[in-house]
């Protein structure tokens, strides 16, 4: 093996029925560094993290790792650890009602009795070299999601680890959270870790990483040092398309929305979760709330579409007093909401995709008006063809889609319904960029044919791409609205930052 | 896209599967055992009509209250992902509130007074349903903490309606619903669950109950946020079940002429939570299929069939039951189910590489 390689796999082929998830795939790791796993949903990223891990069997290929004569089979995550080769998933899976201590080393506590006073110690040891701000005997459940991922990296990196993949680590975090982890893993690089980053995130790809390996169709494209790959061109390598991705896209002339015929308005409308604000939007006007994580925007769609209990306020669609309370009194509004957490709020998984692109508008025809067998399989095939879903079948259980295409389902339930109104929160997170592309001009499409579109967004720049307004949240409030030439990354960031900026 | 379908219809029938292959092993068992075990004949009754029997006609009918219990438990299984542990509490309310109305005329006991007492105990095992539904959908209270209410005092309040007898009723109508219909060969309980059957098939036929049932089963949250009432969906599937119970409770009081309110579907709950479970649905809720757990309470009963036939002691049929639960709950767990699927796949792995090519 050459000098500072860790891990190299080659040839890797894996199929599955019907598909051929990896062919041929090449990935190699060298010591302390951090390299980016990129690719499209269905690429084969996390088929090839998989193998690498042991949940799945190769079919063909070998992988061999620093220190080790032969090429190594990994069965089982278990001996993928013994490999020296840890994994952080993206949903956290330690245990929030231990404390910190007890998680870093629960499973491999040494002999049968524990030495608490011991583990702390080493648990306090670990925490500090590598600077994670948390303390040993706090409850794990009391740090916030990003420490707590810090502490599941911790435990990984404790046990012999050469390699470390981290699968979507920040998918959850804002940008505070963000830099707190990158600094760590910048500290494991030092420390000669090999680091495989797998994200949907460009940027942050870009600020951390030392390499990219890019997957497409389970066929490797490649293998660059980020220097010598621009951004668009990794965007174009990513979906295969020579740059005709995100840069087309153009924001219309503004529609700004206002005195034209306004379909929704809201005054001091308030929920058990959001404070009191006003709230309107036109026909045909794409609108957005944008703020950090926490800010409340979220929390204030959630309100226009009675999804947390409504506690005042006075709201009119058409022009008309409507009572809106809770989501089906939305939805016969003729509104629509794609909520933010999509696997918990979203997605029916065990039910299949028919059932789940049928499920909003056979509610609002009725209990005693079941769609037939043959309406609903033409709904859903009429769907799956429009947004481009791709799955085996309308039977297949949603839940075995990728993220992309379980949000295209989604999208599929909300459109079928026909609404006037439609609320997509963070329709784009955790999908990849082809997808990302197609919901930004789906929305745009959809405007022009005269539907109103609230839409949220982490990515300011998808903001500014699709809306004509954008509503400016800080610390719960609106703090301001951008229009025409204000819509600019920089005056948005300045609206964010306002007037707080003693906070910082 | 033919072969999908395929391939997912099959997947849909696995499911009943294990309570088949359960039917069909003690089928052949006691083929073996006794050639004769599961000859049909026709003999005359008392009353000199012709009806059927044989230790088949004997499981099915005996099986009856069972399997109309576990339609229902399916469905409160499926929506509050908990299972309903007071239904034989509420069979023998049902039951004795049926009794009582019988006697309110003294004595005379017209078709009328029949379907009267029937509604009324239906309407009251619903109200006890939506007590139940009511603790588990709007307190979320744990479904078998909030049953348990009504399981520990139900044959109590049973024992007090009325008044603390056991009165029998004797009258050509209740036999009829306990035993034979005069000129009908067929048991009346089988009859009574082809109704059941077809009740339910024409509810999920022509309703959507079925879809929300799985979908506040499966995610509650994401169901609201659909627009489905989920907290009047898991209610309403407590109330079918306390309907469900009022019909056990209906054959179980009319087999016997009389209302034991302590023995009356006794320990029944257990087999009918079993099964839903041998019929291959999720006790942690979601997706269900309700024709499972009607073949599951067929294999329980055909087991307990064939073991008193065979002669086992009263009192140790349990634990022989016991084994074979053990094979059947097993047989369907995921871990076997991994296997065979993974054993299915390596089998036929090896014929789609040479089709897979051709196909390329």
């Amino acid at each position: 093996m050459e000098e500072g390689i860790v891990l190299t796999m080659r040839g890797i082929c894996k199929s599955f029925p019907g598909v051929k998830a990896l062919s041929n795939v090449d990935f190699t790791l060298r010591r302390g560094e951090i390299h980016a796993l990129m690719g499209e949903n269905g690429a084969g990223k996390s088929t090839l993290i998989k193998v690498l891990t042991g949940v799945y069997a190769k079919d063909a290929g070998e992988i061999r790792i620093e220190g080790i004569e032969d090429a190594i089979s990994i069965r089982s995550p278990q001996e993928a650890q013994n490999y020296g080769i840890s994994t952080v998933y993206q949903e956290i899976t330690l245990c929030p009602n231990l404390t910190v201590a007890e998680n870093m080393f629960i499973g491999r506590t040494p002999g049968r009795s524990v030495d608490w006073k011991g583990m702390e110690k080493k648990a306090g040891a670990l925490l500090d070299s590598l600077g994670i701000p948390a303390r040993p005997k706090q409850q794990l459940g009391s740090c916030s999601l990003a420490v707590q991922q810090m502490v599941a990296i911790a435990r990984a990196v404790d046990t012999e680890c050469k390699v470390l993949i981290l699968d979507e680590p920040t998918s959850s975090l804002d940008d505070k959270e963000v830099a707190m982890l990158f600094r760590l893993m910048r500290e494991l690089k030092a420390r000669g870790v090999g680091i495989v980053f797998v994200t949907h995130f460009l940027e942050q790809v870009y600020e951390v990483s030392d390499r990219i390996t890019v997957l497409r169709n389970g066929e490797l494209v490649g293998e660059y040092e980020v220097e010598k790959l621009p951004q668009v061109e990794l965007v174009a390598k990513m979906i295969g398309k020579e740059l005709e991705g995100l840069s087309d896209i153009k924001r219309r002339s503004a529609v700004a929305g206002g005195a034209e015929d306004v379909v929704y308005e809201a005054e001091m409308l308030s929920s058990t979760e959001c404070r009191p604000f006003d709230f309107h939007i036109g026909k045909g006007e794409v609108n957005g709330f944008t703020g950090l994580l926490g800010s409340g925007r979220s929390e204030s769609v959630r309100a226009i579409f009675g999804a947390d209990p409504v506690t005042g306020g006075r709201v009119k669609v058409d022009g008309k007093s409507v009572k809106v309370q809770k989501p089906y009194d939305a939805m016969r509004q003729g509104i629509g909401y794609l909520p933010e957490d999509r696997k918990r709020d979203g997605i029916i998984a065990d039910l299949s995709v028919r059932e789940n692109i049928i499920l909003a508008y056979q509610v609002m025809k009725g209990m005693g008006h079941p769609l037939s067998r043959a309406q609903a399989e033409a709904f859903a095939d009429e769907y799956i063809q429009a947004l481009d879903i791709k799955t085996a079948s309308t039977d297949t259980p949603l839940g075995s889609l990728s993220g992309g295409n379980q949000q295209k389902v989604i999208l599929a339930r909300w459109l079928l319904t026909h609404p006037k109104y439609l609320i997509l929160d963070e329709p784009t997170r955790g999908i990849d960029v082809g997808t990302k592309t197609e919901i930004q001009r789906l929305v745009l499409k959809l405007a022009e044919e005269g539907m109103s579109v609230t839409f949220i967004s982490s990515e300011i720049e998808e903001m500014l791409r699709t809306c004509s307004r954008l509503i400016v949240m800080r610390d719960r409030n609106i703090v301001g609205e951008l229009t025409g030439n204000e819509l600019t990354q920089e005056r948005v960031m300045h609206t964010i930052a306002g007037g707080g900026k003693e906070d910082e | 896209m033919n072969k999908n379908t395929k391939g997912s219809a099959l997947a849909n029938y696995s499911q009943l599967l294990v309570p088949l292959i359960a039917i069909l092993l003690l089928v052949i068992f006691n083929l073996f055992r006794d050639p004769s075990f599961f000859s049909v004949g026709i003999t005359t009754n008392n009353n000199g009509d012709p009806v059927l029997q044989g230790n088949l006609i004997s499981i099915l009918n005996g099986a009856s209250e069972l399997v109309i219990l576990s339609m229902g438990m399916t469905l409160v299984t499926a929506a509050s992902g908990g299972q309903d542990i007071s239904v034989g509490a509420l069979a023998a309310i049902a039951g004795s509130v049926f009794v009582k109305v019988l006697k309110s005329q003294g004595g005379a006991i017209s078709p009328v007074l029949v379907v009267g007492a029937f509604l009324l105990c239906c309407a009251v095992a619903m109200a006890f349903g939506a007590f139940n539904g009511a603790l588990v959908s709007v307190f979320n209270i744990q479904p078998m903490i909030a049953t348990l209410i009504l399981f520990t005092c139900g044959r109590s309040i049973a024992y007090w309606i009325n008044g603390g007898a056991t009165p029998t009723i004797s009258s050509p109508i209740i036999s009829a619903i306990g035993s034979f219909v005069p000129g009908m060969p067929v048991p009346t309980p089988i009859l009574i669950v082809i109704l059941m059957g077809i009740f339910f098939a024409l509810l999920f036929r022509f309703t959507t109950l079925g879809l929300y049932i799985q979908t506040v089963g499966i995610n509650q949250g994401a169901a609201r946020l659909n627009g489905i009432n989920a907290v009047g969906i898991k209610l309403l599937s407590f109330i079918l079940l306390g309907a469900c119970c009022s019909v056990a409770g209906m054959i179980g009081v009319s087999r016997l002429g009389l209302i034991n309110h302590e023995t009356l579907l006794i320990n029944i709950e257990m087999d009918a939570i079993l099964a839903v479970a041998i019929g291959g649905n999720s006790l942690g809720g979601g997706k269900f299929r309700m024709l499972g757990s009607v073949l599951g309470a067929y294999a329980i009963q055909a087991l307990t069939i064939t073991l008193y036939a065979m002669k086992v002691p009263s009192t140790d049929v349990k634990a022989y039951k016991a084994v074979v639960i053990v094979l059947l709950v097993v047989m369907g767990s995921p871990k076997v189910k991994e296997t065979v699927e993974r054993l299915r796949k390596r089998a036929g792995g090896k014929r789609p590489a040479g089709a897979g090519k051709e196909a390329a």
